[in-house]
C-alpha cells in the first residue's frame, strides 16, 4: 500500500475491530501511530444497543482499550458538530427533497476524509490510516477489497486524488475473517465484536421514525402510476424511498394482481407514486458532484448500492457532470446514492445520481 | 517527562507512600475489638487528629470518605435531605456556577429528581463570587434556601473565593455553608475554623496522598442525612470499613504539605509567574484567564487562552513533546467540552475551547517551565493552522 516507513501517521479508530487492525498494521509498518476516535454524537448513548458500533462512549473505550495494547497515544476529537451540519443536516434535507441519500458516502467526503485528514496534515501527520476495506494502489488508484463480500470502495469512490492521496488502507489485500483472527492474535478486544451495519445515528434502524421526528407528518396521496388514482394516503413522502414494497399499506389490490413500488416520490407535492416492478428499470442515469479523471465515453461497469451487483455501463463527461447509458436496466436505485464506475476491480471515478430515466 | 497538570493528581510523596505501605502489612479492622484492631484504630484516631489540626478543625469534625466527589456528594445531598426534612419550605439549592461536577451535578440531580430549585450564583470575568450576588441571591426569600456550596479555590482557573465573607451571609440567615476545598487544601492555608464553613471537602491524592481517600469537615450538631448506609462506623454518617492505610497516608501527606506550605506557596507563585511571562513572551496573543497572581490566585495554577487553536490539538502537540497538562475539564469519554467554568466566566465559546491549564505542585521545578517555553511557540503556530481550518480565527 505504499506506505514508507518513519511517517507520522493518524489511526482513525472506531472502536471496531478492522480500525484497530489497521491501526497495528501501521504500527508494524514501523510508523509513529497516534489513534483518534471521532466523537460524532453531541449526546452520545452510554452503552451500545442492536448492531450501532461506532458512536457510543462503549466504542469509544473500546477504541481507547485498542490503542493501549497497541501501546499508542490515543485522543478523542470532537466533531459532533461537524458531523451534524455535513452529514445529519444534509441527511434530513436530501430525504426532504425526494433524494435517498447515503450518510457513510457523505461522511467520507466531508467529515474522515476532510475535516479530519486536514486536521491531521495540519498538526504534522503525513497520512490518515482507516480500517476501510479497500486497495490503494502506490500510484492512487483505488482498488477493491480482496474481500468482495466486505469491500468498502464503493463508499469511498467519490474521493477526489487529493484526498486519497494521505489516506492509507492497510487493510485490502485481507478478507475479514483474517482480520478478526489476526485481531484475536494481538490480544485485541474487539475481535470478535459485531459489525456495524445500521445508519449510525438513527437508533434503532427505523429511518421512517427518525425522520417523522425532524420533520413532522406530511401527509399526501399515494398513487397509481398507471391509472392515475389515489390508493390512499401517508404522513410523510420522506418515509419512502424508490423500489420500497413494505409498508405501503394500500387498499385494494393492483389490477394485474401484482405487488406495488414506490416509483417516484416528490416531497414538493407530497405525492408518492407506485407501480409495478419493471417501471422500476432504469436504463440511463445522470451524475453530479463527480469524480470523473477521463476523456470520451468509457466503458466500464457501474455500480449504484453499497451491496449491490454491477451493470455494464458507458460512460460520458458532460461538464460538471455525467451521462451514463447502463447496458443492462438497474432497479429500484433513487436520486442521491452514489454511483461508483470500476474496471475490473479498479475504481474509476464516481459521482452522485441527480436522475434517472427508464 | 514534563508533568504539569498536578491539579487533577499530583504523586504521592514518600512519607506517604511509607504510611501507606506500613498500614498494608499486618492490617487489621478498625472497628475489630482485638489489640490488632485497636492498633488500626488508633492509627485511624492518630490521623484525624493530625489532619484536624493542621485545617483548624477539632477531630470529631473529620469524617472520612471515599474521596473528594463523595464528600461532595455526602455534604449536598445530606444537607439538602435534613434541611428539607426538617422544613419542607427549604427547597433552594445556590451554588457557584463554577463549582466542580461533584457540586454541580449533585445540585442538578436534587433539582432533577428530589424537587430541588437549583440557582446558580454568577461569578465575574475572574471567576470571583462576589459576596453581593450571594447576598441577593438568599435575599430573594432566605427561608426557602436549604444550603449553599461555594468552592475554596477553582479547579480550573485557580481563582480563590472569599470563602469566610460567603459563610457569614450564610450564616445571617441560619443557611448552612459547605465549600470544596479540594483544589485549596496544600496550596493556601485553609481554616476549618477561620473560614466559618459547617462543612469542608477535601481529597488526599490532590495534596501527595492516595487516590480514593478524602474527607467531609462536618461541623458537630450539624444534621446530614446519611447516604451510604450499613455500620455507621463514621459518626453514622458514612459507613464502610475504614481505609486505615489510605486514611495514615492522607494525614501523613496533609503534614508534610502544611508543614512545605508557606515556602512552597511562595516558590510555586514565583515558578507560575515565571511560566505565565515566558509563555505570553513566546505567544504574545495568548490571554491569562482567572485573578491576576497574588492572593486571589492558587500559587501553582496557570490557565491560558490560546486564540485561534483548539485545545485538544494543543494538549496532542504538547504530550507528543512529552509536556502533559490539561484542557480543564474533560468528560468521560475524553472529550474536550468547552469549559462551564470559561463560560460562566464570560469568555466566548471558542476562546473557552482554546484554552489549556498548566499547573505546578510539590516537585515542579524551573526545568519544567523550560521545557513547556522551549515548545510552546511551535505548537500554538501548529494547532493554529489546525484551528484556521476549523473556522477559528486566530488573534496571534
Ligand atoms: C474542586 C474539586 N472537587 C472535587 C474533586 C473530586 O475529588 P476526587 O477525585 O477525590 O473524587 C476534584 C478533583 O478532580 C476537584 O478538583
Amino acid at each position: 500500500m505504499g506506505i514508507v516507513s518513519g511517517m507520522k501517521v493518524l489511526a482513525a479508530m472506531s472502536g471496531g475491530v478492522d480500525s484497530a487492525v489497521a491501526a497495528a498494521r501501521a504500527v508494524d509498518a514501523g510508523h509513529d501511530v497516534t489513534g483518534v476516535h471521532l466523537a460524532l454524537s453531541r449526546s452520545p448513548a452510554s452503552d451500545r444497543g442492536g448492531s450501532r458500533g461506532c458512536c457510543t462512549l462503549e466504542d469509544a473505550r473500546d477504541a481507547r482499550r485498542a490503542a493501549d495494547v497497541l501501546g499508542i497515544p490515543f485522543y478523542v476529537w470532537d466533531l459532533a458538530d461537524r458531523f451534524e451540519a455535513e452529514v445529519i443536516d444534509q441527511f434530513v434535507a436530501d430525504y426532504a427533497a425526494g433524494r435517498t441519500p447515503n450518510p457513510c458516502v457523505q461522511c467520507n467526503e466531508r467529515i474522515k476524509f476532510s475535516a479530519v485528514l486536514d486536521k491531521a496534515l495540519a498538526l504534522g501527520f503525513d497520512a490518515v490510516v482507516t480500517g476501510h476495506h479497500a486497495r490503494l494502489d502506490p500510484d492512487g488508484t483505488l482498488r477493491r477489497s480482496v474481500d468482495l463480500a466486505k469491500d468498502q470502495s464503493y463508499v469511498l469512490g467519490t474521493l477526489r486524488p487529493d484526498q486519497l492521496a494521505a489516506a492509507r488502507f492497510p487493510l485490502g489485500d485481507s478478507t475479514k475473517a483474517q482480520v478478526r483472527e489476526e485481531a484475536a492474535r494481538r490480544g485485541l478486544g474487539v475481535a470478535d465484536k459485531p459489525d456495524s451495519h445500521d445508519i449510525c445515528f438513527v437508533a434503532a434502524g427505523d429511518t421512517g421514525a427518525w425522520l417523522r421526528d425532524r420533520l413532522g407528518p406530511r401527509p399526501g396521496p399515494i398513487v397509481d402510476s398507471e391509472t392515475g388514482e389515489t390508493l390512499g394516503e401517508h404522513d410523510g413522502a420522506y418515509a419512502f424511498t424508490v423500489g420500497q414494497r413494505r409498508g405501503l399499506r394500500l387498499g385494494h389490490p393492483a389490477p394485474d394482481g401484482r405487488p406495488r413500488y414506490v416509483l417516484e416520490v416528490s416531497p414538493v407535492t407530497s405525492t408518492v407514486t407506485v407501480g409495478p416492478a419493471r417501471a422500476l428499470d432504469m436504463r440511463s442515469l445522470v451524475a453530479e458532484r463527480i469524480v470523473w479523471p477521463h476523456e470520451g465515453p468509457v466503458s466500464c461497469v457501474a455500480q449504484v448500492r453499497a451491496h449491490g451487483g454491477v451493470v455494464p455501463a458507458v460512460v460520458r463527461a458532460r461538464g460538471e457532470e455525467l451521462d451514463v447509458q447502463l447496458v443492462e436496466p438497474v432497479r429500484g436505485t433513487a436520486a442521491g446514492q452514489a454511483v461508483v464506475f470500476y474496471d475490473g476491480d479498479r475504481v474509476l471515478g464516481g459521482g452522485r445520481i441527480r436522475s434517472l430515466a427508464a | 517527562m514534563t508533568y504539569l497538570d498536578h491539579a487533577a493528581t499530583t504523586p504521592m510523596r514518600p512519607e506517604a507512600v511509607e504510611a501507606f505501605t506500613a498500614a498494608l502489612t499486618g492490617a487489621r479492622n478498625a472497628s475489630s475489638l482485638h489489640a490488632g484492631g485497636r492498633r488500626a484504630r488508633r492509627l485511624v484516631e492518630e490521623s484525624r487528629e493530625s489532619l484536624a489540626e493542621v485545617l483548624g478543625a477539632r477531630p470529631s469534625d473529620v469524617i472520612f470518605t471515599g474521596g473528594g466527589t463523595e464528600s461532595d456528594n455526602l455534604a449536598v445531598k445530606g444537607l439538602f435531605w435534613s434541611r428539607r426534612a426538617a422544613d419542607p419550605q427549604r427547597r433552594r439549592v445556590l451554588v457557584s456556577a463554577v463549582e466542580h461536577p461533584a457540586v454541580l451535578d449533585t445540585a442538578s440531580w436534587l433539582a432533577g429528581q428530589q424537587g430541588a430549585v437549583l440557582e446558580k450564583i454568577p461569578v465575574d470575568g475572574t471567576g470571583l463570587v462576589h459576596p453581593e450576588a450571594l447576598r441577593a441571591a438568599v435575599q430573594a426569600d432566605p427561608s426557602s434556601v436549604a444550603l449553599i456550596s461555594v468552592m475554596w479555590a477553582n479547579s480550573e482557573v485557580g481563582t480563590i473565593q472569599p470563602v469566610a465573607e460567603l459563610a457569614s451571609i450564610a450564616h445571617n440567615y441560619g443557611i448552612p455553608f459547605h465549600t470544596d476545598a479540594v483544589q485549596a487544601f496544600g496550596q493556601v492555608e485553609t481554616s476549618f475554623a477561620a473560614s466559618a464553613a459547617d462543612a469542608l471537602t477535601i481529597s488526599a491524592h490532590k495534596i501527595g496522598g492516595p487516590v480514593g481517600v478524602g474527607a467531609l469537615l462536618l461541623r458537630r450538631g450539624l444534621e446530614l442525612e446519611p447516604h451510604l448506609h450499613g455500620g455507621g462506623q463514621e459518626r453514622d454518617v458514612r459507613s464502610g470499613t475504614l481505609n486505615t492505610p489510605g486514611v495514615a497516608a492522607f494525614a501523613a501527606a496533609a503534614r508534610v504539605a502544611t508543614a512545605e506550605l508557606p515556602a512552597e506557596r511562595l516558590r510555586l507563585t514565583d515558578l507560575r509567574d515565571d511560566l505565565v511571562r515566558r509563555v505570553l513572551a513566546e505567544v504574545p496573543g495568548a490571554v491569562l484567564n482567572g485573578a491576576p497572581s497574588g492572593a486571589g490566585r492558587l500559587p501553582g495554577n496557570a490557565h491560558l487562552t490560546f486564540p485561534g487553536c483548539e485545545g485538544d490539538s494543543l494538549l496532542m502537540l504538547l504530550d507528543a513533546h512529552g509536556v502533559e497538562c490539561s484542557t480543564g475539564s474533560a468528560c468521560s469519554a475524553g472529550i474536550a467540552r468547552p469549559s462551564h467554568v470559561l463560560l460562566a466566566m464570560g469568555v466566548e465559546e471558542a476562546h473557552a475551547r482554546g484554552s489549556l491549564r498548566f499547573s505546578l505542585g510539590h516537585g515542579s521545578v524551573a526545568a519544567d517551565v523550560d521545557a513547556l517555553v522551549a515548545v510552546i511557540g511551535q505548537v500554538v503556530e501548529r494547532a493554529g493552522r489546525a484551528g484556521e481550518l476549523a473556522g477559528l480565527t486566530s488573534r496571534i
